[in-house]
């Protein structure tokens, strides 16, 4: 055993560079137990909540569903299906509102519920080691399970790349502030998410994980404790407080030392990551059979009667959620997607909770405080201090803003994990996040154009070809007729017939002979003239 | 002596070296122009004839002898710095004779309306419309460049061009929508 992984096996924790320590607030939400939600009397269901396409919608307008029933089915391209999360009716199908900061729409599935909440049945399974490895990936497949830590990667897919593991990470880090949806799931539901992590582990054929919780969370870590000693290949780490600790590549920084090279994935380093959520999801699915119907979603914020976290259904709309959490809205108030770091001002509040949603924050404007006007940059360097990347932060600000984007990726803006840290130290109020989400999506557009020039150059190449082709062979259509009509008059004339030619031949003879003529008249009429 | 000798010993060189590159002209021959493909590479591949040539590889021709790098509407100002940075010349702004710069647009006919001529077909220089004589034609939307070629020759009038929409997944964020940051709220509300 090498020194470093005897280091990890010692639960040495590692640091990493950056980073910052806003007020954690999540005292507000995290002091009742998880709640469930009064059914809706609608859901929208947005068929692409994951990162992937959409699979193929299954339902019709008019169709009565069950909750746990696919509305789309497993698409190609890693498509993820999504559920109907009660039983009622499908009322439409079309462009609505989705969880996006656009505030675009997308194919939404509405449903109507009947109240009853029956679902379909769900197929529990016993003993998950006697199936095979794949039957267990399509398993969480076809329960829609995407990455329930915010960015929505498909389960199933980043368990299937085969590569040798040394350790699953199990993320309770929850290191934004405001948001205590992990913390509680953590404390209520630690027997199911040790389960998911053990099912994992039997996925992935990886020998142990690592529990990472944040030292905010002393009763999360307690009920672990309780609970590690019958799990041996299970270890608690206890990270400290520290904003982006629960960043993927920070995490695993601070607890293996290892750093995920620039663009590449944690498997590169031999370590996968889950979140706590996902895997209480897998033991949901395996164990139970059941889809992913619902999530621990925190509603904070000072403009809340009952801030706390809530069972919702995914497809809830935003404006229910909040209605039954005692809303009480100020002129110009923003909702907010997420956490106040990385999360997105809601547009509108139709928008349904989806598999991504894990807080929705309703902030006074005393707490938060509206975005200021953007200050010339003096160049501090304070963005540079704090970026748990590495990057400059001040640098890629100009570079975007000059619109240099070979600039930019020579600077590594996509290994930016938009984190919001530089932003949140920024004492000119400079929103550098998005100036960094702008320059990225214009480098993805770029690309984009470039691959659809590289398909039109193709196009217009293989049309050009085929014109001269088809001309080509128009010429040589003409040549061979034109060669099997003389044949046609040789073999004519050699049996005897008229030869057309020299009926031709005869014709010019009696144009040049009667032009002869003329001329002649012509010449006596001028001799004639001359002679008077 | 030494004169005649410095003349001799160039003379031989001379002859040499004419040799190797004779040999390395031949030998190492390309059969295209790469500058061509270099400034082709730049442009947008609409093949929209704007700029006054049958395509754009006619122009990227063109543009390696010597015409004018402004003639492109389609790729815009950052297609004439691509390729005043490959050319070494100064960039310009785009000639407004060929056209102004606009939105990506992608060409839809109107199907009731169509009645079925080829017409269009035969315009397309991307082959991105379907359809047979006497039958609907329809345009394949993500194959279209949005060269226009197709709309003047239609004899009813059926194609629009309408700008390409919006979806979440090509939407540029809006510097407008932004920032969420916590102040420390504990200090604030005291």
């Amino acid at each position: 055993m090498s020194a470093a992984t005897k280091a990890i096996e010692a639960g040495h924790i590692w640091t990493f560079p950056g980073g910052i320590h806003p007020p954690e607030r999540k005292e507000i939400s995290n002091q009742t137990p998880i709640a469930p939600l009064p059914l809706a009397q609608q859901y929208t269901i947005p068929v692409k909540q994951h990162s992937g396409a959409p699979g193929e919608v299954l339902v019709q307008v008019g169709d009565k569903v069950k909750a746990g029933q696919a509305l789309t089915q497993v698409g190609a391209n890693n498509g993820l299906p999504v559920h109907a999360p009660t039983s009622g009716t499908v009322t439409a199908i079309g462009p609505g509102m989705i969880a996006h900061p656009s505030g675009l729409t997308d194919t939404v599935i509405t449903i109507e519920a009947d109240g009853n909440d029956e679902h379909v049945a769900f197929e529990p399974l016993a003993n998950y080691t006697e199936i095979s490895r794949a039957e267990l990936l399509e398993r969480i497949k076809t329960a829609g399970i995407a990455g329930l830590g915010g960015a929505g990667f498909p389960t199933a897919q980043k368990l299937a790349l085969q590569r040798p593991l040394d350790y699953l990470i199990i993320n309770g880090v929850e290191c934004e502030p405001y948001i205590s949806a992990d913390d509680r799931l953590m404390r209520e539901h630690a027997q199911t998410i040790i389960d998911g992590t053990e099912i994992l582990l039997h996925i992935a054929g990886c020998e142990k994980a690592l529990i990472a919780i944040e030292a905010n969370k002393p009763e999360a870590i307690a009920a672990f404790e309780a609970l590690l000693d019958k799990h041996p290949q299970l270890s608690l780490r206890v990270v400290p407080v520290k904003y982006p600790s629960g960043g993927e590549k920070q995490l695993i920084q601070l607890l293996t030392g290892r750093q995920v090279p620039s663009r590449g994935l944690p498997i590169d380093v031999g370590l996968v990551m889950q979140n706590v959520g996902t895997a209480y999801a897998v033991a949901q699915a395996t164990l139970q059979g059941k889809p992913l119907l619902e999530r621990v979603v925190t509603v904070t914020g000072e403009n809340v009667a009952k801030p706390g976290n809530y069972w919702v259904r995914i497809g809830t709309p935003v404006a229910y959620l909040l209605e039954q959490c005692g809303f009480k809205p100020e002129p110009e108030q923003r909702v907010i997607m997420g956490g106040p770091m990385m999360g997105f001002t809601l547009a509108d509040l139709s928008v349904p909770v989806v598999k991504i949603t894990n807080c929705i924050l309703v902030p006074s404007s005393q707490e938060l405080a509206p975005a200021q006007d953007e200050m010339a940059c003096i160049r501090c360097g304070a963005c540079a201090d704090v970026c748990p990347a590495q990057l400059l932060p001040q640098q890629l600000q100009w570079l975007a803003k000059a619109k240099d984007y070979d600039g930019l990726e020579q600077q590594n803006l996509f290994d930016c994990i938009e984190c919001g840290a530089c932003a949140y130290v920024c004492p000119s109020e400079i929103p550098l996040v998005h100036y960094y989400r702008k320059a990225k999506a214009e480098v993805r557009n770029i690309a984009r154009e470039k691959a659809k020039a590289e398909v039109a150059r193709e196009r217009f190449e293989a049309r050009q070809e085929r014109l001269e082709r088809e001309k080509q062979e128009r010429l040589e259509r003409h040549r061979k007729a034109a060669e099997a009509r003389k044949k046609a008059q040789a073999e004519a004339v050699a049996q005897g017939g008229d030869n057309p030619q020299d009926a031709v031949q005869a014709a010019i003879a009696r144009a040049k002979a009667r032009k002869a003529a003329q001329a002649a008249a012509a010449e006596q009429q001028n001799k004639d003239g001359d002679d008077a | 002596m030494t004169v005649v000798t410095a003349l001799i010993v160039l003379g031989v060189l001379a002859l040499i070296f004419g040799l190797i590159l004779g040999f390395a002209a031949v030998r190492f021959r390309v059969e295209s122009d790469p500058i061509v493909d270099q400034i082709d590479a730049i442009l947008p591949q609409t093949q929209c004839g704007q700029c006054g040539y049958p395509g754009c590889r006619p122009y990227a021709e063109a543009i390696a002898n010597g015409d004018e790098i402004n003639k492109c509407p389609p790729g815009g100002q950052s297609t004439i710095n691509a390729l005043a940075d490959l050319m070494g010349v100064e960039a310009k702004p785009l000639d407004s004779a060929h056209g102004e710069e606009d939105v990506k647009k992608v060409a839809v006919i109107r199907e009731d309306e169509c009645i079925g001529c080829t017409k269009c077909i035969q315009a397309c220089p991307v082959d991105a419309i379907l359809g047979a004589a006497k039958q609907m034609h329809t345009v394949i939307a993500h194959e279209c460049t949005g060269c226009d070629l197709c709309v003047e020759p239609c004899p009813v009038d059926c194609i629009d061009m309408v700008p390409v929409p919006v979806r979440p997944d090509n939407w540029q964020w809006d510097l407008k929508q932004i920032p969420v940051r916590v102040v420390d709220a504990v200090e604030s509300s005291n």
